[in-house]
């Protein structure tokens, strides 16, 4: 084994040994802490660019062990997970300095930021696993480490959002088991191969494979909060907001819709997933979501209650853009794997600075709060509008590839679904931004804290801007060759053409 | 119907007559001298069936393991003699819980 | 060479027959005596590892004299490794058992422990079916003085119900051996898998011997007896005997089904089935009592009744990877209800009671404890990455390829139903009440935390070594119709 083969798993080990480390650290040791968490994360960020450099000049990254007969541990750097990993790393460090800021004087830093780590080694793990077998295990890892940080606060709702998230999850795991277990029966092995390995695998029993699909999908329908197995995600908006936004878009979300994006890229096949008839009910089934995750949001005052339902709709864009089964169509859905990711972070760590800093937890009190707080409503506003998907912002750019890959692909019908999901979209937006930035005040805020001579502390106030700003930068420079656009074209084409 | 065959019968007998008492009824020393019984009765079974081939002499080795049964049955019969007292001092009767009236 | 020496199989098994005397004797370096005999037998179980691994299938003779009358011992993977888990299980329990007896409990608890030892060690490496029932009957006699070591109704009277059930076991075996040598004139297990026929006798043996181990197992329906015993048995005790001594009866039915019963397709078939039933009922009623349970030592023992069921759903698949499976489930369920056993006590040292619904802010007290808690159940629940999730794996593949997945299913539902309970303890644990604040200045000794998250973590480092083991498991065939 040369340095080659160590590399992916040393991205997955790192957060795993800070987590560790973390763990051990006392509670007032806040300098070690907040130096180890963003030290390891702006390392993580190098390895990755290490990685990128090295894959353009034909390094192949890959760490392999046996794990079972006949099953390898697999992690592998391709286009594909590197887009993931990429995006995590970078929103992990940005999530890391705002949550150091929330949970300022916080009890139980140590117990929250160690298995903050730990979510974030299990995200690591879920993009680069280089077959299904060691895709589910960092899935189910992710599924505990994510529930400490959701019951975090201890108060007995918190515990409530706790059960009914894991009843959710360890369940989904279940289906996924056993659709990796049947598949791995009938076929003799579970490697991810780009254009999917079932399409070279000669098989009478597509009936068999279809029930496969459909465990895998229900499995991996759960995280990616699908119509109807998405109830755990307004529950777990108990969780501090550092977590929500993780949850939402980076970690759990992510990867149960990227889940969906390897088993039908890279299992399946997109023209096999087309002959088993499979990939209209599942743009139907998104669809369904977009429109009523969408409608849902509408009728919500709280401000991450409406955010949550938001995001429930939003990633259905993705597995829409995979089941077009159209190449322009599956660019949109990958492409928004990234814009939604950075679009909805903006918006939850806005959220959290409006309830950190003045207590605002619903709409209903959001009134002025553009005055008080203009920076961080810029950031917000600039999240709104590209949720709705107005050019040249980042959520324009998918909605656009996703409309031209429906007509491209003949699914003509989706255009109904873009047009009315963007309409609602601005319907559970645009209020939002009116009452916050033409509205005057109630009152007094709810509970207000004064951080220093800026709106709040900077901390909390850095993060949501860049990524702001990089929500105009996506859009505004989608067709530069290194975008998320170039880079999504890349991995599509690769799939494609096979 | 050889000797060695009615001494085998009569220790399935006695098997069967421990198996009864030792569910039947509640009182532990009767549960004990029932588990004795039914542990005679495989002895006996064993031992009758020493006499297989119609040799002068019979099987040594169903006799050893015999002596090594009996060997046990009187260990646990001790130790079983023993924590019947103890029921008996903590709970002031010589019956299991479940078996207790009211 | 020292190592090569053949009697290291005697060894295991005398050494701490040794100590144990020893203890007895010299009260007064107890503890000291009682751990340099446990790191003893852990080294020669190290050495007898390396040969077996090294070398292949080990026998020994006792005194040189060879079947029918003499002993013979036999050491294969399967052997070899229920050995290995006895052994690092046994030094866990010393360790933690030096730090929790401090009274005159201490001097009663190791001549008793080291003795149980020995007759575990013994039985694993036995190859005849009368000195298993010898070895089985000293491990019953042993655990049952064991459980009666707490004192106090609940404990005496759950010993003596134990001691009733075990001896009841005991002699439906015997009945069942005695039928055995009387047909086919020996007890050496090598040879009755030549000569054995299905007649109507042999149903009768099969009968009889398979109900006395399923009691002494505490397969549903007749597990009436464990919930009592292992819960109010000391902490130390209930781990050994959730992990190994139930294992003891079942290792000596599996052997016997595998090796001795000559069973044909039909009948492996239906009596298959029974036991697979059996076991799933005991996997439903289990998962279901303990998700009903106040106390936490209950809920760990009804736990272990529903694990139970896991073993036997193999019987009816009848393929390797059954076998391979339920071995790999004896290897991580015995190291990850040790630490839950630990973890309980712990608690139960450091609050005072073990009622679940009091678990307030335990997460804080004790993480370590809780940390370790939190990986069994990972490995009970069979999440990856684990033991259990490695045995769950073979299993479901097992069953999908041999064509009866509705075992899969039901493994499926007992994991989930594990998951409710393990999350239902750690719920109560992270809750942060500051009702009553009561500090809990009863500090508990290192040693035993670390014990604790150390079994937990060995639990998932076996998620991560299962080639290694499977290769072990290869040694002697042992899962092979006849042993080579």
């Amino acid at each position: 084994m040369n340095f080659d083969n160590w590399v992916p798993l040393l991205i997955v080990i790192i957060p795993l040994f800070v987590s560790v480390f973390i763990f051990t650290l006392a509670e007032d040791k806040t300098k070690t802490r907040s130096v180890l968490n963003i030290g390891a994360s702006l390392f993580s960020l190098g390895l990755v660019g290490f990685i990128l450099w090295g894959v353009s000049s034909g390094h192949h990254y890959e760490t392999r062990f046996s794990f079972l007969p006949g099953l390898d541990f697999v992690l592998r750097a391709d286009s594909l997970s590197m887009l993931f990993v990429t995006l995590s790393s970078a929103l992990w460090m940005l999530t890391t300095v705002y949550a150091i800021g929330y949970l300022e004087g916080s009890p139980h830093r140590s117990r929250f930021f160690g298995f903050f780590s730990l979510c974030v080694a299990a995200t690591l793990g879920v993009a680069l696993a280089g077959n299904l077998i060691t895709f589910l295990l960092f899935y189910e890892l992710l599924t505990l480490a994510t529930y400490p940080l959701i019951v975090h606060r201890g108060t007995i709702k918190v515990r409530r959002a706790g059960r009914i998230y894991l009843m959710y999850t360890l369940a989904g795991g279940a289906f996924l088991l056993l659709g990796t277990v049947l598949l791995y029966s009938i076929t003799g092995t579970l490697e991810f191969v780009t254009g999917g390995f079932l399409s070279a695998f000669d098989s009478s029993n597509h009936s068999l494979l279809i029930l496969v699909f459909v465990l895998l999908m229900i499995g991996l329908g759960v995280k990616a909060a699908i119509i109807p197995l998405h109830g755990w995600l307004p529950h777990s908006m108990v969780a501090p907001a550092p977590v929500s936004s993780l949850l939402h878009a980076v970690a759990v979300v992510k990867a149960g819709a990227f889940g969906i994006v390897r088993v039908v890229y890279d299992v399946f096949g997109i023209e096999f997933s087309v002959i088993l008839g499979l990939t209209l009910p599942l743009a139907i089934i998104a669809s369904i979501t977009i429109i009523y995750a969408s409608i849902r949001a509408l009728f919500q005052d709280g401000l991450k209650a409406r955010l949550a339902y938001s995001t429930v709709s939003q990633v259905s864009y993705i597995i829409l853009g995979v089941a077009i089964a159209g190449p322009l169509a599956a660019v949109g859905g990958v492409v928004h794997l990234v814009h939604q990711g950075v679009t909805k972070i903006t918006l939850f760590f806005c959220a959290g600075n409006f309830a950190e800093t003045l207590g605002i937890h619903n709409i209903s009190q959001m009134h002025g709060v553009g005055r008080r707080m203009p920076w961080t409503m810029t950031a917000f506003t600039i999240g709104a509008l590209g949720m709705i998907g107005i050019p040249p912002l980042a959520g324009f750019i998918s909605k656009w590839y996703l409309g031209l890959g429906a007509l491209e692909a003949g699914q003509a019908w989706v255009l109904w679904v873009l047009a009315g999901s963007s309409l609602l979209n601005a319907a559970y937006f645009l209020p939002i931004l009116y009452v916050a930035w033409f509205k005057k005040p109630r009152g007094d805020w709810p509970a207000e804290q004064k951080f220093g001579k800026y709106e709040t502390s900077l901390l909390l106030l850095v993060p949501p801007l860049i990524t702001a700003l990089f929500v105009v930068l996506l859009g505004l420079f989608a067709s530069l060759p290194f975008s998320a656009l170039a880079w999504s074209e890349f991995i599509i084409s690769k799939e494609f053409l096979l | 119907m050889t000797p060695a065959f009615l001494y085998a019968l009569v220790g399935i007998v006695l098997f069967s007559i421990g198996l009864y008492g030792l569910i039947l009824y509640k009182h532990l020393l009767r549960k004990i001298l029932a588990i004795n019984i039914l542990g005679s009765g495989v002895f006996l079974v064993m031992v009758a069936l020493a006499d297989r081939i119609g040799d002068a002499v019979p099987d040594a080795v169903p006799h050893a393991m015999v002596i090594t049964g009996i060997v046990v049955a009187v260990s646990a019969t001790a130790l079983a003699l023993a924590l019947m007292l103890r029921v008996n001092e903590e709970t002031g009767q010589a019956v299991l819980p479940e078996d207790r009236e009211a | 060479m020292l190592i090569d020496s053949p009697h290291w199989i005697i060894i295991i098994i005398l050494l701490p027959i040794l100590g144990s005397v020893v203890c007895f004797l010299w009260r007064e370096h107890i503890v000291k005596l009682a751990l340099a005999t446990a790191v003893g037998t852990v080294t020669s179980v190290g050495v007898l590892s390396w040969q077996v691994i090294t070398n292949g299938v080990q026998r020994y003779e006792l005194g040189a004299w060879s079947a029918p009358l003499g002993i013979e011992l036999y050491l294969d993977g399967l052997s070899l490794l229920m050995l290995l888990v006895t052994a690092i299980v046994g030094f866990a329990i010393s360790i933690y058992a030096s730090a929790y007896f401090k009274d005159d409990k201490t001097n009663i608890f190791w001549p008793l422990w080291l003795f149980l030892w020995s007759a575990l060690n013994a039985l694993f490496v036995s190859s005849d079916i009368f000195n298993l029932f010898v070895t089985l009957e000293i491990i019953g006699l042993s655990a049952v003085a064991l459980v009666a070591l707490s004192g106090g109704a609940n404990a005496i009277t759950a010993a003596m119900r134990y001691l009733l059930v075990s001896l009841l076991g005991s002699m439906l075996y015997l009945m069942g051996v005695a039928l055995l040598y009387h047909s086919y004139g020996t007890v050496d297990m090598v040879l009755l898998s030549l000569r054995t026929e299905m007649t109507p006798t042999m149903w009768l043996i099969m009968g009889l011997m398979t109900t006395g181990l399923l009691l002494k197992t505490a397969l549903f329906p007749l597990h009436f007896w464990l919930p009592p015993a292992h819960s109010s048995a000391p902490v130390p005790v209930s781990a050994v005997l959730s992990a190994l001594v139930v294992k003891a009866s079942f290792y000596i039915l599996w052997r016997l089904w595998i090796v001795v019963f000559p069973l044909a397709d039909h009948a492996q078939a239906n009596l298959g089935f029974i036991l697979g039933l059996l076991g799933s009922l005991a996997i439903v009623w289990g998962g279901f009592q303990a998700l009903r349970q106040t106390r936490l030592k209950l809920l760990i023992a009804y736990s272990t009744v529903m694990q139970i069921g896991y073993l036997f759903l193999a019987f009816p698949l009848a393929n390797v990877m059954g076998w391979k499976a339920t071995l790999y489930f004896i290897l991580a369920h015995a190291v990850a209800k040790t630490a839950m056993f630990m973890a309980a006590g712990n608690i139960l040292i450091h609050r005072g009671h073990d009622r679940i619904a009091d678990f307030y802010s335990m997460a804080q007290y004790l993480p370590l404890t809780i940390s370790a808690f939190a990986l069994s159940g990972i490995s009970l629940m069979g999440l990856p990455p684990s033991g259990g999730f490695i045995a769950k794996w073979l299993l479901l593949e097992a069953s999908i390829v041999s064509g009866q997945w509705w075992w899969g299913l039901v493994l499926i539902v007992g994991g989930l139903l594990t998951g409710a309970y393990v999350f239902k303890v750690l719920g109560y644990a992270f809750i942060q009440e500051d009702s009553s604040n009561e500090p809990y200045p009863i500090g508990i000794s290192k040693r035993m935390e670390w014990m604790a998250l150390g079994m937990a973590l060995l639990a998932i480092v076996l998620g991560f070594i299962a080639p290694f083991i499977l290769r072990i498991m290869d040694i002697g065939s042992p899962f092979a119709e006849v042993l080579s």
